[in-house]
């Protein structure tokens, strides 16, 4: 973990959903600074924003109001074309169900998430340079890169996922209950490799998770309870 | 890359995607067939007329190509053959027997000296006033032979001959028969014409405009270049109509096939959304999808076209010829390619304009 200029800083976040006729007020002043290379694990209960935290980080949707930088850029302001311009070169994201293209391989659905930033072709003889090939060995994966998902296990689909969100070298890798689908074993492999992702290659790391076990796994917990940071 | 997407996703849903392929190359292979029809007709009207082997035709006044009615008086031969630089001269007459087939009457004597007589493959002229002629390819669909009796124009005809294909229409029936049947008698739907020099065919074209005025009168290498589609009413309109529905037949095939798709998607669309693809990746991977679709039904539809071609001869040679006409292929792609993209488009809009966030909450 550094210290200086944060990655994430959030200051006075509110977010309201409209439901029909009634407004769903889901964070009401978040304030967080996340410095680059921590891993902070953000845990609350259910309704308590946590996703809603990680969709706007993630810039999967703005924010009401407040202030929220990414990377030193303004998120507020940020149209839906700047927003995917975000997560296409700032944002990682690992999902609880995995989230893998079915109809693609292991390499191809790492390889789509290269493609989509632009950066197709740049490697001769496969898309994976050797430094991310010692990342896929890392997630002990490189085996199993031509298996379509459903050849997969849960474990290594997540792994898998995990390889996808960091190929093209996010700032923020966000994790949204990454062990939400994985049986105790497959958990903690999964939670020691977003370790040693954070502290080998100094990966920041935004994980939301329900379970206090797999928040330990982070340099911070931060808690959450209706829609504020406690 | 998105290649290799578009491609998977299409293998990923086999069943789908073959009927995609099905209904787009059914709407070619309708297109193609027509146009085939249409293009072998009219060659084939063509090559009958010049297989006469007359040098001039002469037609009544405001007639077009296709028509058929009798209105000149058979005295006008005699006239005709009164030119100079004219060998001799017969009318005869036609008259249609069903949507696609005509019978037509001729004196047979002179018509054998105007065109050296039909090559007959079973039988031979007819001897009395009740026989009739017909060619291969009729007595083939009708399953005909020598001494049968064909019910023609309402009444029983004794069958003299089969003849080879080529000359006239399908079926020939002596010129007073059919005329009184007809009451047209004294009357013919046109005039062929030999010449003495055939090179001297434009003086003598111009030598009868000038005594028969008002008269429609071609060398045959004219008369057979107006067998064209711009000189038949309607048909135009016809091929465009048919070619229309098509087109809404594709754009609907393709629009739930894609719809489905999307929905079945949904969460991929929001995956794609979260890796950062933008709106005109998603509507790209789509309209790829679509257009891939439309080639394999092109090429589909160009081999069916082929298939009918081949029913068409086999079961109905009398009454319909279709030609392959490649010319028409890539017009038929690419009317083809318009229906499916356009139906991939109001699908591929709602997948670029998905929310990611609902999108990826989709089960």
């Amino acid at each position: 973990m550094t210290n200086g200029q944060p990655i994430i800083s959030i200051r006075g976040l509110r977010k309201t959903y409209h439901a029909g006729e009634v407004d769903v007020q889901a964070l009401r002043g978040v304030d967080l600074d996340v410095q680059p290379g921590e891993f902070v694990s953000v845990v609350g209960p259910s309704g308590s924003g946590k996703s809603t935290l990680f969709h706007i980080v993630g810039g999967l949707t703005p924010p009401t109001s407040g202030t929220i930088h990414i990377a030193g850029r303004d998120l507020l302001g940020m149209s839906e074309a700047e927003r995917t311009e975000l997560r296409k070169t700032s944002v990682g994201f690992v999902f609880q169900k995995y989230n893998l293209l079915p109809t693609l391989t292991a390499r191809d659905n790492i390889e789509i998430a290269r493609d989509i930033a632009g950066k197709k072709g740049a490697h001769k003889n496969g898309p994976l340079d050797p430094e991310f090939l010692d990342m896929l060995k890392l997630l002990g994966i490189e085996s199993r890169l031509d298996h379509k998902p459903r050849a997969l296990s849960g474990g290594e689909q997540q792994r898998v996922a995990i390889a996808r969100a960091i190929v093209n070298r996010p700032a923020i890798l966000l994790a949204d209950e990454p062990t939400g689908n994985l049986d105790t074993e497959n958990s903690n492999a999964v939670l020691g490799l977003l370790r040693d992702l954070n502290r080998r290659a100094g990966q920041t790391i935004l994980m939301i998770t329900h379970n206090p076990e797999a928040a330990g796994y982070g340099d911070r917990i931060v808690h959450m309870r209706d829609g504020h940071i406690e | 890359m998105t290649n290799k997407l578009v491609f998977e996703n299409l293998k990923h849903r086999p069943v789908r995607t073959m009927i995609g392929i099905v209904v787009i190359g059914i709407q070619v292979t309708l297109i193609l067939t027509l146009v085939g029809l249409r293009e072998g007709t009219l060659s084939d009207q063509a090559a009958r007329a010049s297989g006469v082997g007359a040098d001039v035709i002469v037609r009544p006044p405001s007639s077009s190509v296709i028509t058929m009615s009798a209105s000149m008086p058979v005295r006008i031969a005699g006239k005709i053959d009164e030119q100079p630089g004219v060998k001799l001269s017969t009318g005869v007459l036609q008259q249609g027997t069903d949507l696609f087939n005509y019978v037509t009457g001729v004196d047979l004597a002179q018509f054998d000296k105007l065109s050296g007589g039909f090559h007959f493959v079973a039988g031979g002229p007819f001897q009395g006033p009740d026989d009739v002629m017909v060619d291969e390819f009729y007595a083939k669909q009708n399953k005909l032979h020598v001494g049968d009796t064909v019910k023609l124009l309402n009444r029983p005809w004794h069958l003299s001959g089969i003849y080879q294909p080529g000359m006239l229409t399908r079926v020939v029936v002596p010129l007073a028969t059919l005329q009184e049947l007809t009451a047209n008698t004294g009357k013919v739907s046109w005039v062929y014409v030999k010449l003495d020099d055939p090179r001297k065919t434009d003086q003598a074209v111009a030598q009868l405009r000038s005594v028969l005025k008002d008269y429609r009168i071609y060398s045959m290498e004219e008369f057979t270049s107006l067998f064209s589609p711009s000189n038949i009413p309607m048909l135009q309109g016809f091929i465009w109509v048919v070619i229309g529905l098509g087109v809404v037949v594709g754009f609907l095939a393709i629009l739930l096939s894609m719809y489905t798709a999307v929905l079945e998607r949904t969460r991929e669309i929001g995956v794609l959304k979260a890796l950062g693809a933008s709106p005109a990746y998603i509507l790209n991977i789509l309209l790829r999808e679509a257009a891939l679709i439309a080639i394999a039904g092109a090429i589909f539809g160009i081999l069916l076209s082929y298939g009918t071609r081949f029913v068409i001869h086999n079961v109905v040679p009398a009454s319909l010829i279709q030609s392959i006409v490649p010319m028409w292929w890539p017009i038929a792609a690419a009317i083809a390619m318009a229906g499916a993209l356009l139906g991939a488009l109001g699908p591929g809009l709602k997948a670029a304009r998905q929310d990611a966030i609902e999108a990826l909450a989709y089960d």
